[in-house]
């Protein structure tokens, strides 16, 4: 019904449309209808295939496709360039820009401008999808990217943002691409409900960006879901990594970042759900590890990271570092190997945890010993490093290690805790 | 009297002594504890599954080995009466082992599969997984008592016997692993894992470990190694391989028994 | 020699590494005898009954049953029936469930028990315990369903392993009853034991075996009248010592 009247509505405002404009601009390419507005204006463009030469607004506009406007290109040049603040450009269909290695040729391109708004557009076998650089406090919402590639060197971003600041990014579907977003020195923007799936590389990519936001964002089956290297202050809250499989694959890679939060995230059937180097003062808590190779991989280099209130379920390994010593640390906890019992019942096992058991460390040194996994030599191994550590780190324990996990299982939502600490 | 059915007799006899054995009772009970209590305090999980599936491959070649070899040292001077029955050799160790093996094998299908019926498992999805479980528990079993078969014929000293199936277990367990683990150790920095891969078909109880992985807990071959790994056992080809051998342990020690008892003098 | 002696044996040779046990064996059973062999500990009297048997190869020589080389296939033992020392029966097993086997290995119909069973099972006084499992059976009763077993099938052959081992005086007696019947009836008895009396009451014919070969074979009379000895044991103390002379 709701489809049925929306067409109607369609129908009737095209109607109009056709009505009220001179008839002379039937037949007119977009950059025409264009280069013919004045600032301000907003430009409706009827259904129809558009090939033409790539369009470029120079004056703020509102330029809106309707239902089946599709920019077509000849593959060889980019389609759109938004070269002026204050530009919308909303319910396009984008289509066919090929790769090159000369430049990053996109389909839409918004160079130095800020407050555009990019809305409800789809691009389609594209090489860069949406390409900011130099933008400032533009809205990318609600846009579907896909794309296909063969591997990681044969494709482009789906969002690439170079060198901008307080942008918008949401409700946008990406799939296919090299990185689903990159953000490159861009700082302070928010990345929020986007669904990042099958990229080449990383589902969202931050290098250099400081101060930026990600919540609620799902990455699935990407190479790697997220990588943050080199940036400050960013918030990770709510997001879902999943299905980061193969040959060094993460969930998320941390590099090199200081000050972050990572809180209320779900990580499950990662090859490693969390990797990280040189990151320092981070937060962690309230995400759920379930069904990964490894939950955490914590480099030497990683120091005063406090890791609460997470759940770790049924990863091969919980936590490995080729660190003889603790850095960082663990409280609260919920491990499900964790034998340990709570005799004053106050929902916190009265033994300390060790995540770290000598197998991970012997796996860390030789992958290979992955053939022994559940062997029960391994176990017989394990049970002695815990009883006697000699090669595992010995600080590196969870000392109030929870009786139960935080967040269900199946739900992922957070289970209220009768007994809270 | 055709041979088959003498052996057929044999079973038959063979199996009535056995239903009403408190052994089998017991070595029921044993499995229906352990899946009982591990899906009772887990569920579906695949930590409980995973757990079933440790205690599996270490309690099934246990005791395959020492109540095999145990029976046949407790019940020599009835084979030895048997032997002077109007029956072919072959025959008779048919019979006397399939009437061993398979109320073994019955025996613990049934232990695992009672609780995964009534926690509801097959309809969770998880029927591969439990016929993959009973498949090498069997193939296990019938290794285990073929080994057991041939140190009980072999070795008239029943300490001897049973102490060499205990060793044969610690050392296909755990010593063999070991020596992996030295391997690895020592060799890590070369490609070796096609030839941890041969090294596994040496193994029974690792093989059959894989094997499982492959259907449980896939997510712990992680990386080149799990690449490769995967592209073995998660291929036809590879399959056939790892089945074929693992056959091949059940149908030598058992030949190599046939033979013993063929050729012994009691 | 008549080629359809009972048990004919040939030139029999069997060693266990450096230990010659049976060391040229020639030897006849024939029908409607009851054959005792004796001979020290070790003196290969077990040996050679396995041999009969087919538990045990000889290294050479040859075993004929009815005029038939036991090597020529199992259904020799359908004409033997055996006692051995040691009774031991699967424990949660019959000694009806036995009797139904024996008749199922040696292909008889099994329509119950016949006559003979009847008379066998009444003499063991056995009715009461045929149906209770061997478990719960102590080890005389499971000595005489041993018995029954190796008779039921009225074989041409006898091969008793100690007989009256832990049977009462009453069984025993019994037992010796039916022995010496199925001997009478033409059956070719062989016999070893250590209780010297049994062997006195029952043998026709003694076979002295040592250090695996026959020093001795004749009738029971022939030997008291060789070493001047009326009880067997002394008689065969004789022996041992003329050997050792």
């Amino acid at each position: 019904m709701l489809a049925r009247r929306t067409h109607i509505t369609l129908c009737s405002l095209l109607l109009m449309i056709i009505a009220w404009v001179p008839a002379h601009v039937h037949g007119q390419s977009i950059g025409e209808r264009v280069a013919a507005s004045s600032p301000g204006d907003i430009v409706t463009i009827e259904a129809g295939v558009y090939t033409e030469a790539p369009i470029i607004i120079q004056h703020p506009l509102t330029l809106i496709g309707e239902t089946g406007a599709i920019i077509r290109g000849a593959g060889d040049h980019e389609l759109l360039v938004v070269d002026a603040d204050s530009v919308t450009i909303q319910g396009f269909q984008f289509e066919r820009v090929d790769k090159t290695f000369l430049e990053d040729r996109a389909a839409l391109r918004i160079a130095g401008a800020s407050h555009c708004r990019i809305l409800d557009n789809t691009f389609d076998d594209v090489f860069f999808g949406i390409y900011m650089a130099k933008a400032h406090a533009c809205a990318i919402e609600g846009n579907t990217l896909s794309t296909t590639i063969e591997n990681e060197t044969s494709g482009g971003n789906a969002i690439h943002s170079w060198y901008s600041t307080d942008l918008f990014i949401q409700n946008n579907t990406i799939d296919g691409f090299r990185d689903g977003i990159y953000l490159e020195f861009t700082d302070d923007s928010v990345v929020q409900n986007n669904v990042s799936t099958e990229n080449h590389r990383y589902g969202l990519h931050f290098m250099f960006s400081d101060r930026c936001a990600y919540r609620n964002n799902r990455f699935v089956d990407n190479r790697a879901g997220v990588a943050v290297m080199y940036a400050d202050g960013i918030l990770m809250h709510d997001n879902e990594f999943t299905r980061a499989w193969g040959t060094s694959a993460y969930g998320l890679l941390l590099k090199e970042i200081r000050d972050g939060e990572l809180i209320g995230n779900r990580f499950s059937e990662n090859t490693t759900a969390v990797f990280m180097e040189a990151t320092d003062r981070m937060q962690i808590e309230h995400n759920q590890f379930a069904n990964n190779g490894w939950a955490l991989r914590i480099m030497a280099n990683a120091i005063d990271n406090t890791f609460t209130a997470n759940d770790f379920v049924g990863n091969t390994f919980d936590v490995a570092t080729n660190s003889r010593s603790a850095p960082s640390s663990f409280a609260g906890n919920y491990w499900d190997r964790y034998a340990g019992y709570d005799l004053d019942a106050d929902g916190v096992g009265d033994v300390p945890f060790r995540p770290v058991t000598l197998f991970s460390l012997i796996a860390e040194r030789h992958e290979s010993a992955l053939f022994l996994y559940r062997s029960v030599l391994v176990d017989v191994l394990n049970a002695a490093e815990r009883i006697m550590p000699a090669m595992t780190p010995v600080d590196l324990v969870d000392a109030e290690p929870l009786m139960a996990p935080t967040i269900d299982p199946d739900q992922g939502t957070p289970i209220s805790q009768t007994v809270l600490r | 009297m055709k041979s088959s059915s003498s052996t057929l007799r044999i079973i038959q006899f063979q199996f009535q002594d056995a239903l009403s054995s408190r052994w089998l009772l017991v070595h029921t009970l044993i499995y229906l504890l352990i899946a009982e209590g591990l899906l009772m305090s887990s569920g579906f999980t695949d930590k409980a599954l995973v757990s079933l599936v440790n205690v599996v491959l270490l309690l099934v070649p246990l005791v395959a080995l020492l109540f095999g070899v145990i029976h046949q040292y407790t019940n020599r001077d009835y084979t030895i009466w048997m032997l002077t029955q109007p029956l072919k050799r072959p025959n008779l160790f048919s019979g006397l082992y399939l009437g061993l093996t398979v109320p073994m094998v019955l025996s613990f299908s049934v232990g695992i599969t009672l609780p995964f019926l009534w926690h509801g498992g097959l309809a969770a999805g998880q029927a591969v997984q439990l016929i993959t479980l009973l498949g090498l528990g069997a193939a296990l079993t019938f290794s285990g008592v073929g080994v057991a078969a041939s140190l009980a014929i072999r070795f008239a000293d029943r300490v001897r016997g049973i102490g060499l199936a205990l060793v044969i277990w610690l050392v296909y367990a755990l010593l063999f692993d070991g020596l992996i683990l030295m391997g690895i150790s020592v060799f890590g920095n070369w490609p070796i894992e096609k030839a941890l891969i041969g090294a596994m078909l040496l193994n029974p109880i690792d093989l059959s470990r894989l094997i499982l992985l492959q259907t449980f807990d896939a997510a712990a071959m992680l990386g080149y190694t799990g690449a490769v790994f995967s592209r073995f056992f998660g291929s036809g080809m590879g399959m056939i391989i790892a089945s074929v051998t693992l056959l091949l342990w059940v149908a030598f020690p058992v030949w190599l028994a046939s033979r013993l008892f063929r050729k012994q003098d009691f | 020699m008549h080629l359809m002696q009972p048990i004919q044996i040939t030139d029999l040779h069997k060693s266990f590494g450096p230990v010659d046990v049976l060391n040229g064996v020639d030897l006849t059973f024939h029908p409607a005898e009851t054959t005792a062999i004796v001979g020290p500990n070790g003196a290969g009297k077990t040996t050679l009954i396995k041999c009969i048997l087919g538990l045990t190869h000889p290294d050479r020589g040859d075993i004929d049953v009815l005029g038939q080389s036991i090597d020529q296939g199992v259904t020799y033992r359908d004409q033997i029936g055996y006692m051995p020392q040691h009774a031991h029966f699967p424990e949660n097993l019959s000694g009806r469930q036995m009797m139904s086997m024996i008749r199922a290995l040696r292909a008889a119909s099994d329509d119950g028990d016949t006559d003979i069973d009847h008379s066998l099972i009444r003499t063991l006084q056995l009715e009461a315990d045929l149906d209770k499992p061997f478990r719960v059976l102590s080890g005389g009763t499971r000595q005489k369903i041993s018995a029954l077993l190796a008779f039921m099938v009225r074989p041409a052959i006898l091969i008793l392993d100690e007989p009256t081992a832990g049977l009462d005086p009453v069984s025993s007696a019994a037992l010796k009853d039916h022995i010496m019947e199925r001997r009478d009836e033409g059956a070719s008895v062989v016999l070893t034991s250590h209780v010297l009396a049994d062997l006195e009451e029952l043998a026709d014919r003694v076979v002295f075996l040592l250090d695996g070969r026959i020093r001795f074979d004749g009738a029971l009379d022939d030997l008291r009248s060789m070493t001047g000895e009326h009880r067997l044991e002394r008689a065969i103390a004789t022996l041992l010592e003329g050997e050792a002379a």
